[in-house]
């Protein structure tokens, strides 16, 4: 960098960049929110899928599964869980968790949830595999 | 050490460092738990290990940006801190805010820890690296106001560089969007949307300003580089580092429900991401080249040449093999995000901490550098950890690559489970390199203790 590239054009160039980008970022932000509603399915959203929510973050779920592929990457997508083991199959896997683990084995804790919890719980993935997401994953494995 | 009061910065690097062995103790629990699954299993299940070990990561590097700053502002400014007792109590606060949290995280189950802790008022907990329970969230807002005021004070009595002013966005800048952490909608989109605004813009913006900043302060100091180079180098930087980083935000918005545009922006504006960090290495490896005394502390400037070519490597190259969204349709959510993830986090952030500590470490403790032995030592730690982390991340790319054949890419895609059986071997590798990756660890801290001939400081 010559002599005449100063360090006040530089930072000339840091803010209006800057501010430039950001404001680009908030109209970007801006146009997103008003698409989301025809993509996220928020109509949908009753106080069942709320609990479901809930109950998904009070027992740190992410911290072992991915959810639209965001999150732990020790245990499966669970974005499209229902798509792979249908409502009772993912209520009964929940379940069945034995308490001590298996033996070797990747385990699962056993939630101890009730009949309404898993419901909810169950609803809320509905949910989210129901979100318009660019086709994400790319098959039922997830 | 000029001033005084740059004294609280010592307290700081402390804890910085025992949180980071914590860290890399809990890393090599998951590592196992990825090969022998049951271990420790229930007394410490995956998600909770792993909460421990990235805010562990989290916190120790918030110590060491806090430590830096607190040691570097006074210089910068001529002048003493504003109110070292203010820093001191903050520590203290910080440190058992942190150190309560973990204990509740080991010994109470989450779900209980939300309900003690008031997750009911606000619901922000059970959401990755945002984990905190509320009062702690709230602790870290206290700390990062008085910090934040602290510093500001102290620049706003005394003189005002380029780089303080550098620091000083990027450390409102991580307050600010820390905010972001308290909205949790109901709505997952919404939900997922802004808690990019607060983990994105942190680590591909506004701490790309903090460890800017960090650097060419330390190469001003050990290289002699006349001031007005570096700052302009510095402004180069970060203007790079913001008109890329803050639309590459797109490269989350690609497949949690947001528009399709998203991956045009994202994959366009997140490829132009490494250049911040390409001219960060340029910058850090000119300077040194360029130097104009040769610096007793060999150390930092090899952590100061170091920080630039792991940041670059890990959060450059790496970040950018996965960034367009045709490639990332397949790698999205995968070990080849695990692998990017550890090397971008080590090389910019624990790196440029190390560097910091490095250099002021010594002078704290009232010599120009450290004796001969213990620098040798320091530089083995070095390469011992930087090495590991090379491999660690290249055995969690091959673990990635064939995890997206297995379950992905192929005809017949086989299920998350089965498909980790088959590539268990690299974990298994990854472990061992994480082992090593400690070796180093313990050696770095070993380096402290060591005797030998000390300049003393001038």
């Amino acid at each position: 960098m010559s002599g005449a590239f100063t360090k006040s054009m530089a930072r000339n160039i840091f803010y209006g960049g800057t501010v430039f980008f950001f404001l680009l970022f908030l109209a970007l932000s801006f146009d997103t929110h008003s698409q989301l509603p025809k993509r996220d399915m928020r109509a949908n959203i009753t106080p069942q899928i709320a609990e479901g929510k809930k109950l998904w973050e009070v027992n740190n779920c992410i911290g072992c599964h991915t959810l639209m592929g965001e999150g732990a990457y020790f245990a499966p997508e669970l974005g499209n869980v229902v798509a792979r083991y249908g409502d009772e199959g993912t209520k009964a896997f929940i379940q069945s968790r034995p308490k001590e683990g298996i033996p070797g084995r990747r385990s699962m804790p056993q939630f101890n949830f009730t009949n309404e919890q898993l419901d909810a719980i169950v609803a809320f993935l509905k949910h989210v595999n129901s979100i318009n997401d660019a086709n994400w994953p790319p098959n039922d494995q997830g | 050490m000029q001033y005084k009061s740059q004294a609280v910065a010592k307290p700081y690097f402390i804890a910085a460092i025992g949180l980071f062995v914590g860290q890399i103790l809990f890393g090599l629990i998951l590592g196992l738990q990825y090969v022998i699954g049951d271990f420790l299993f229930p007394a410490i299940p995956f998600n909770v290990a792993r909460m421990v070990h990235t805010n562990l990561l989290i916190v120790w590097l918030l110590f060491g940006f806090m430590g830096g700053a607190y040691y570097m502002i006074p210089e910068e400014s001529e002048t003493e801190l504003f109110s070292p007792k203010l820093a001191l109590a903050m520590f203290w606060i910080f440190l058992v805010a942190g150190a309560l949290t973990i204990v509740g995280y080991l010994t109470v189950p989450y779900a209980a820890l939300a309900e003690m802790t008031g997750n009911n008022l606000i619901e922000t907990m059970g959401r990755e690296f945002l984990e905190q329970p509320l009062p702690t969230k709230l602790g870290i807002v206290v700390v990062a106001l008085a910090f934040l005021f602290n510093i500001t004070m102290t620049v706003l009595k005394g003189k005002k560089t380029s780089i303080s002013l550098v620091l000083l966005i990027g450390l409102w800048g991580l307050a600010v969007f820390f905010l972001f952490s308290f909205y949790n909608p109901v709505n997952v989109v919404l939900d997922k949307f802004f808690w990019w605004w607060t983990v994105h813009l942190w680590v591909e913006g506004v701490w790309e300003l903090i460890l800017g900043s960090f650097l060419a302060f330390v190469l001003i100091k050990t290289t002699g580089v006349d001031r007005e180079v570096i700052e302009k180098w510095l402004y180069v930087i970060v203007t790079l580092t913001l008109i890329t980083g803050i639309i590459g935000t797109g490269h989350h918005y690609f497949w949690i429900g947001t528009p399709e545009y998203w991956q045009w922006w994202g994959s366009i504006f997140s490829a132009l991401e490494p250049i911040p960090f390409f001219a960060m290495t340029v910058f850090a490896f000119n300077m040194v080249n360029r130097r104009r005394r040769e610096h007793p502390n060999k150390a930092a400037v090899l952590w100061a040449l170091g920080t630039g070519v792991m940041a670059f490597l890990g959060a450059g190259v790496w970040g950018f093999l996965h960034t367009l969204a045709p490639v990332n349709y397949y790698t999205h959510g995968t070990q080849i995000t695990a692998a990017h993830g550890h090397m971008a986090f080590y090389g910019a952030y624990a790196m440029v901490n190390l560097m910091m500590i490095s250099y002021a470490m010594p002078l704290l403790r009232g010599r120009a550098a450290n004796s001969n032995k213990s620098q040798v030592l320091e530089m083995w730690a070095f390469w011992l950890m930087t090495v590991a982390m090379v491999f660690i991340t290249l055995f969690l790319t091959a673990a990635g690559i064939l995890q997206v054949w297995l379950q992905r890419a192929s005809d017949a895609p086989l299920p998350f489970m089965v498909a980790q059986d088959k590539i268990a071997l690299f974990y298994w590798m990854r472990e061992w390199a994480g082992v090593f990756f400690l070796i180093g660890l313990v050696i770095y801290i070993v380096s402290f203790f060591v005797g030998g001939e000390e300049k003393q400081a001038v």
